[in-house]
């Protein structure tokens, strides 16, 4: 195939998501030429997102061609190595996007930070509770980075996206009506926290008598009229649902279509290439340089673009892909141990109890923007875990998201699931249900890992990523746990039923659990443990950046954005007062 | 086949497919002293019109093999398409209540189609090409669907799947206000479809205006 070879840019970014959006307008400011290619198509929100058509559950939420289109690429997938991988052929458990403005543009608004203890994971519970009390095979470890390091670039991050809420620790002090375990935050969030709903101050009630400290989670969907960081202006969310899996017609979640890409292309010296599917990062004779990326383009030619810079700013899938399909950093073997690439991958716990009510009624399609009431009381450091046996924690919410009718009918257990009985509870429990939630945290371990398929491939003939990941017992018995919690919670609330969802033996593909998979291109403070530095800098080669959930060396329990933009802010700065002042390893 | 008055022709369903689907979203959703069933509520509309779009087709599903059954926890495996298991699976679960009551699905009296639909449900029912659970499932997701779905796309009839969960549809824009209100709010449900056929109003930013309902608390 003949290459086209494109003209040199300063910066080339791999992605227009939360991530490829943020770190793009930063270097533009910086004056680089940036270029930024994205696999998806061009998106004009005003006109592609408008009412009433965007209150479609079944096209949004089940037939989106805003999530990726597996037709052309996919994932394989197996529990443990004993297997052999198949293809995921249909979206399930998690849904990536492929559009301008990546998987962020149809987040559901949750912007939490992580806490300090999450940054430090390995030294902290080693501190408290001696290194044997790891699970087997757990390769949790510190990041590189404490929260107070990246402080200011949560606070960056919140002012960009405009995130909604209340400071519980404002600079050390502890400040009622927020969440008193956060990490001390250097000022208030940029917009007020949101109004508390029935179903939030029925759980708060009972949070409270149980000796839990409830507070109005921060979100993302604008809670005022706001114009944020980048001077774009965005709109006070109406509470009419369709939030997560659609894009607002309204503008007032901010994401990379709203809150960010708009000032960028005001910015002579930055291109939006979409359609452009990155293939490979292409690197010089001594594999230490990166010269630029090689993409295939919407007509299908194979193009060359030089770069100084090249930043991989996709999803945790494409992140660790890209690298293994370019031949950077050592590929990681679960057998010895050894390697990086693809080490570390790990997801999200969940669980939920539903209260059904027949004395009460609520109003559960108001909502969205993740308007939600949490308690952090068993999260991070705050529980002992001394007699638990499991690390890792969870947030517990009540949230108000707007429930559609397709796939939020709640019925209590023992209800069969159709026929005349299914269609009775349905009718009586729809508005007279909800749901708390549990929100976990989840390990890495030697096991859960991703590599290159060996047999599947995509449409351009390259192998799939290969997943191989399942539940360990810590989470089992964190949950085990957690739903003791909840459920006490759910009592107190004397519901007329309540009734658990059971938690999951083995992982399962589907159905849709969270968008939230991490890891594979970790960062760290060791070479042998992590594929970047505490910058987000390769080890291998100093001008390849890879930003994004691939980072995370674990998951915690809070939702992953907000973590996600504070690592773009950071990597960005990183660049920017330091990288383009002396080119090189910046550790 | 489609309600009287309802102008719309089957672009992928047989009439005989036609007739076991509106038997069996029936048993699956009946019409009962709630309201409507799925079968007057469309479905058989709303799966047909799937069927010939791209979803009918996979068309955003990936498709290379090798084939393998792979376990349960690796998702859809099946080399069938929905049309396939659609037009495959029909003809089969004729094919066994024939074997089994000497009657096509269709003709079985209620109880009778329920107890191949739970079969069906639970993998009994030893299809020659393909699982019968993979056939249910994709059933009772459809016909779930094709219940709650916007009326645009043919089930929802008259907006009942709505009606009988007490959900108002296309958004208000009144809903911001009455986020923290504990007041119930009821309301006529307006569809996307009612909005482009001029049937609802709507404000200045395209929500609906909806017509609210006096409720007592408690009453259905």
């Amino acid at each position: 195939m003949t290459t086209t070879k494109m003209k040199p840019v300063d910066a080339v970014v791999v992605g227009s998501g939360v991530v490829g959006s943020i770190m793009a307008m930063e270097l533009a400011s910086k004056g680089l030429k940036v270029l930024c290619l994205e696999r998806g198509r061009m998106i004009d929100p005003q006109h592609d997102f408008v009412m009433p058509y965007v209150n479609d559950e079944l096209k949004y939420d089940r037939h989106s061609d805003i999530f990726q289109n597996l037709s052309r690429e996919t994932i394989s997938f197996r529990n443990n190595a004993s297997q052999t991988a198949l293809p995921m052929r249909e979206l399930g458990s998690f849904k990536p996007g492929e559009m301008v403005g990546g998987t962020g543009a149809h987040w559901g608004c949750n912007a939490r930070r992580f806490l300090p203890h999450d940054f430090e994971f390995r030294s902290r519970i080693t501190e408290r509770y001696g290194s044997n009390f790891f699970p087997e095979g757990c390769t949790s470890q510190d990041w590189g980075v404490t929260f107070d390091d990246v402080e200011p670039y949560y606070d960056q991050f919140e002012h960009i996206y405009g995130v909604g809420g209340k400071a519980g620790n404002l600079n050390g002090e502890i400040q009622p009506g927020g969440n008193p375990h956060e990490g001390p935050r250097s000022r208030e969030y940029p917009n007020p926290a949101t109004r508390r709903t029935p179903q939030g101050e029925l759980f708060a009630k009972a949070a409270t008598e149980l000796g839990y400290t409830p507070f109005q989670g921060p979100a993302a969907a604008m809670t005022q009229d706001y114009t944020n960081l980048y001077k774009l202006m965005l709109g006070e969310c109406q509470r009419g649902g369709f939030c997560s899996s659609h894009v607002c017609s309204q503008g007032a979640k901010a994401n990379p279509l709203t809150a960010v890409l708009p000032a960028l292309y005001r910015k002579e010296n930055f291109e939006l290439r979409p359609l452009c599917n990155v293939i490979k990062v292409n690197t010089d004779s001594t594999g230490k340089k990166a010269t630029g990326v090689t993409y295939i383009d919407a007509r299908g030619r194979e193009v060359e673009q030089p770069a100084e810079i090249v930043v991989l700013a996709t999803y945790c899938f494409n992140n660790t892909r890209l690298l293994l399909l370019s031949g950077i950093g050592t590929p990681y073997d679960p057998q010895t141990g050894r390697g990086v690439v693809g080490r570390n991958y790990s997801y999200q716990t969940g669980g939920r109890v539903h209260v059904f009510f027949d004395d009460r009624e609520f109003n559960p399609f108001i909502g969205g923007g993740m308007v939600n009431t949490s308690i952090d009381d068993l999260n991070g450091d705050v529980i002992d875990r001394s007699n638990l046996g499991f690390v890792g924690g969870a947030y517990v919410a009540v949230s108000s998201f707007g429930a559609t009718p397709i796939k939020n009918k709640p019925v209590p257990a023992g209800t069969p699931r159709w026929g005349a009985e299914w269609k009775k509870a349905v009718a009586q429990y729809y508005r007279r249900s909800f749901a708390i939630s549990i929100h976990g945290s989840c390990q890495s371990y030697r096991h859960n890992y991703l590599d290159l398929d060996p047999t599947y491939k995509d449409a351009n003939g390259l192998p799939l990523l290969r997943m191989t990941f399942d539940w360990h017992e810590n989470e089992k018995k964190m949950l085990a746990f957690m739903y003791e919690r909840i459920t006490e919670i759910a009592k107190a609330m004397k519901p007329s039923k309540y009734a658990a969802h059971h938690i999951y033996k083995k992982y399962t593909i589907v159905p849709y659990q969270s968008t939230h998979n991490m890891g594979g291109a970790v960062m760290g403070a060791d070479p042998a443990t992590s594929v970047v530095n505490k910058y987000l800098q390769s080890w291998d080669v100093p001008n390849l950046f890879v930003v994004g959930g691939s980072a995370f060396p674990h998951n915690a329990a809070q939702g992953p954005t907000e973590t996600i933009g504070m690592l773009a802010c950071w990597a960005a700065d990183g660049i920017k007062e330091n990288y383009l002042q002396r080119p090189g390893p910046l550790v | 086949m489609a309600e009287p008055g309802v102008p719309y022709a089957y672009g992928y369903l047989s009439p005989q497919e036609v007739r076991f689907l509106d038997a069996a979203v029936e048993r699956l959703i009946p019409t009962d002293e709630l309201g409507p069933g799925a079968k007057d509520a469309g479905v058989s509309c709303y799966i047909d019109r799937q069927l010939c779009g791209m979803w009918g087709t996979h068309g955003r599903n990936y498709r290379s093999g090798p084939w393998l059954e792979g376990t349960p926890e690796q998702g859809f495996q099946s080399r069938f398409t929905p049309q396939e298991i659609y037009r495959v699976g029909i003809q089969e679960i004729n094919l066994y209540c024939r074997g089994k009551y000497d009657k096509h699905f269709e003709f079985l009296p209620p109880a009778q189609q329920e107890e191949v639909l739970q079969a069906l449900e639970q993998g009994k029912v030893d299809l020659p090409s393909l699982s019968s659970k993979l056939f249910f499932d994709l059933l009772w997701r459809n016909t779930e669907e094709g219940f709650f779905a916007d009326p645009m796309y043919g089930g929802n009839r008259d907006k009942v799947g709505w009606k009988l969960l007490g959900f108002p549809g296309v958004a208000s824009g009144a809903y911001r206000e009455h986020l923290d209100n504990p007041e119930l709010y009821h309301a006529e449900p307006v569809s996307i479809l009612d909005i482009r056929l001029g049937h609802a109003q709507v404000d200045a930013q395209g929500f609906a205006k909806h017509v609210r309902i006096v409720k007592q608390e408690g009453s259905k």
